[in-house]
């Protein structure tokens, strides 16, 4: 589904991925670890096609199709969903127009009509009640006053309308409390499908307890250092990532935690 | 720098002016005290002069143009050519609103109708009234906008022969809205209209009230307008102000508000057309209690010039003003924000609020915020807050990543910006009227479909 081959992007003049390769088929579950400052949020935007992120090198294919190349809008329609770190706060929209927006976007783009009112509603009160979210929730300005842990609520209940065929979550976690946690794996676990993949990006191996993932790469310095299995995540908790750091032989300017 | 208008143009402007009210003061008539205040305004608007960009209170706004043309006021009993069709789309869809029309400033009964009103409301001519009453209207009309240093309010004065008269009396609640609808047109000259407005809310009364101002491009119209409102004590007050003018017209209005105690006023003012188009907005709490909402929302394209001066006094002690206006300026348009409070000593607890918001739409839209305190007394709780920006690009991204394209993203995130405004008119069908006139100023718009 998705093929990344070497990938090098620049932020702010700043190499940050530095050759990532990364391959994701139809019904798994990546999820890429790493320290702070290690590149993943970066990874996580330039797939959903955030402009001011610089690709000066390799390819990342969606299906087939040159997914660099298309706008962020484009990404979305074809399948590409990202979970913000940092939901934006937008007043004066609310959460329901903007839901019906979108989904009518994606439609249109599929030479599909636009999505009947009621069956909008339907499908939005499905939804919400798997992520627990209350029925005023729609009519609230999008993100507007939200909590961090309705913000990430809520970018889980987006992705559970749009139905997307790639899901990357970018710290889909933090922020959140047990409970909330809770609620938003489920979420997640609920769309878990043969046909459907997952990157999920996160710093700490909580969330993976509930999301098991079927591939954790860690990231270090723009590059992928070590892949395994869930296991590996589990023994990044236990120990941190600095058997990782020591292990893997580091160009001498990649001095940074 | 942008040019300062020239004496020169002003004195000739002036003088034709001056001209003008010499060769007609007959025929503007109207009872003898105000005969007398004519004269007395025209002889001020000559001491005073238009307004140059060295005025402290002008210092953005240009008004060469307009001081060039030779605007003329329209001959009266010549057809306009205004027909009841022309003025639909500055109608409120379902509302049921008592409507008095005046083109050009004067009165159109034709085009006007009033529903069933409660009993002693009045809703008139001001030129019927100042024929039958013309002692009602000594007492209050001209005495609360003062012309003694408003070139605009004097040449109103001098020149007015007709406006719309609200006359709601002690304990009566007016549920349907009035709406007044002023449309400018001309023919072959450039016309200049000067209606003047009396709103009087007897204590304890209720009442919502809309002026409207309607034209058509490609006419070339003045329309130099005064709105007086005197609210009395625990009157409650909603008035809407929604000009549409064409962009081939020049605006100015001023409205001036006097409150008596405990009286409520909200005063929304929408400015979407014009050339030029400055609102003034005086308002003045003479005795405790009172509360005030001061609202604006200016959205401009194109060369358009939108400049809103607004000053609210608090001479009495334990009011509210509560003042928010919000700029949304593509194109090469420019707006003026320009807000004054003034606490005076006695005004104690007064709560006093302003902010004031600029969404610039392009490279070349230009806006200018002053927004402005001044407090005599202690015991008070003031603020204000200015702030001009463009659309925050992390919102555009993140409607975009979920599938909306980028012109859509930036419409949505514009009609949003302005939502604060829209969403404090209170009758659903002016807010569902002003949602979709805002959407149609987008690029496109009509693609964001269903009111937001």
């Amino acid at each position: 589904m998705l093929e990344i081959k070497d990938l090098h992007v620049k932020v702010a003049g700043k190499e940050i991925l530095k050759g990532i390769d990364l391959s994701i088929n139809d019904g798994e579950v990546h999820a890429v670890m790493g320290p702070n400052g290690s590149g993943k949020t970066t990874l996580a935007q330039v797939l959903a096609g955030r402009v001011t992120y610089e690709v000066t090198g390799g390819t990342a294919r969606f299906e087939g199709k040159d997914l660099l190349a298309m706008k962020p809008e484009d990404r979305a329609r074809e399948g590409v969903f990202m979970a913000f770190q940092y939901p934006v706060e937008i007043p004066g929209v609310s959460n329901a127009y903007f839901l019906k927006a979108a989904v009518n976007a994606i439609r249109k783009y599929h030479g599909r009509e636009e999505i009947d009112a009621m069956d909008f509603v339907t499908l939005v009160q499905d939804k919400a009640k798997l992520l627990g979210l209350d029925e005023t929730f729609m009519k609230r300005g999008l993100n507007e006053g939200f909590s961090g842990g309705e913000k990430k609520k809520n970018e889980v209940f987006q992705m559970a309308v749009l139905e997307p065929k790639l899901c990357v979550l970018d710290e889909t976690d933090s922020g959140l409390d047990i409970d909330a946690l809770r609620v938003v794996a489920n979420g997640i676990n609920a769309m878990r499908s043969p046909k459907r993949a997952m990157l999920v990006v996160t710093h700490y191996q909580r969330l993976l307890d509930y999301v098991v993932p079927d591939f954790v790469h860690v990231l270090v310095d723009g590059k992928i250092v070590k892949s395994g299995d869930a296991d590996l995540a589990r023994n990044l908790e236990k120990h941190g990532y600095g058997w990782i750091l020591e292990e893997t032989p580091r160009p001498p300017q990649a001095a940074r935690a | 720098m942008r040019p300062v208008t020239t004496v020169a143009v002003s004195v000739d402007a002036k003088q034709t002016y001056v001209a003008e009210f010499a060769s007609s003061e007959k025929e503007l008539g109207g009872p003898k005290w105000l005969r007398a205040v004519r004269k007395k305004a025209i002889e001020r608007f000559e001491a005073l002069g238009f307004p140059t960009q060295k005025h402290e209170h002008w210092k953005y706004t240009n008004l060469a143009t307009l001081l060039r043309l030779p605007f003329k006021p329209a001959i009266l009993g010549r057809p306009d050519g205004v027909v009841s069709e022309n003025l639909e789309p500055f109608k409120f869809g379902v509302l049921k609103t008592s409507q008095l029309v005046f083109v050009n400033g004067r009165y159109a009964p034709r085009l006007s109708y009033l529903r069933s009103l409660p009993e002693g409301v009045r809703v008139a001519s001001l030129a019927e009234m100042l024929r039958s009453e013309p002692e009602t209207l000594q007492k209050h009309l001209t005495q609360y906008a003062r012309f003694e240093d408003d070139p605009f309010v004097a040449l109103n004065t001098a020149f007015f022969s007709d406006g719309a008269y609200v006359e709601v009396p002690k304990g009566t609640v007016v549920g349907e809205p009035i709406h007044l609808l002023f449309a400018s047109t001309s023919r072959e000259l450039p016309i200049v209209a000067h209606p003047r407005n009396l709103i009087l809310m007897g204590a304890g009364s209720q009442a919502t009230v809309i002026e409207t101002y309607a034209g058509w491009a490609p006419d070339v119209t003045f329309t130099n307008a005064v709105t007086e409102v005197a609210a009395g004590p625990a009157s409650v007050l909603d008035h809407y102000k929604i000009q549409r003018e064409a962009e081939t017209a020049f605006h100015i209005a001023t409205m001036t508000v006097h409150q008596d105690r405990d009286s409520s006023v909200s005063a929304h003012s929408v400015s979407l057309g014009g050339s030029l188009a400055r609102n003034y907005v005086h308002t003045l709490f003479r005795a405790p209690g009172g509360s005030l909402t001061l609202n604006g929302l200016y959205m401009t394209g194109g060369t358009q010039q939108a400049d809103n001066y607004t000053r609210i006094d608090h001479v009495a002690p334990a009011c509210t003003s509560i003042e928010l206006y919000r700029g949304i300026l593509g194109g090469k348009s420019r707006g003026v924000f320009n807000g004054n409070i003034y606490v005076r000593k006695d005004a104690q607890k007064t709560v006093a609020r302003q902010t004031n918001k600029n969404l610039l739409l392009s490279s070349e839209a230009f806006v200018d915020s002053t927004p402005g305190l001044e407090i005599l007394a202690d015991d008070v709780k003031c603020n204000h807050s200015s702030t001009i920006g463009q659309l925050d690009e992390n919102a555009v991204f993140y409607l975009r990543s979920r599938g909306i394209d980028e012109e859509a993203a930036r419409n949505i995130l514009t009609y949003a910006f302005a939502v604060d405004v829209i969403n404090q008119v209170k009758v659903a069908p002016v807010r569902i009227k002003l949602d979709q006139l805002v959407v149609s100023r987008l690029p496109r718009g009509a693609g964001l479909g269903e009111t937001l």
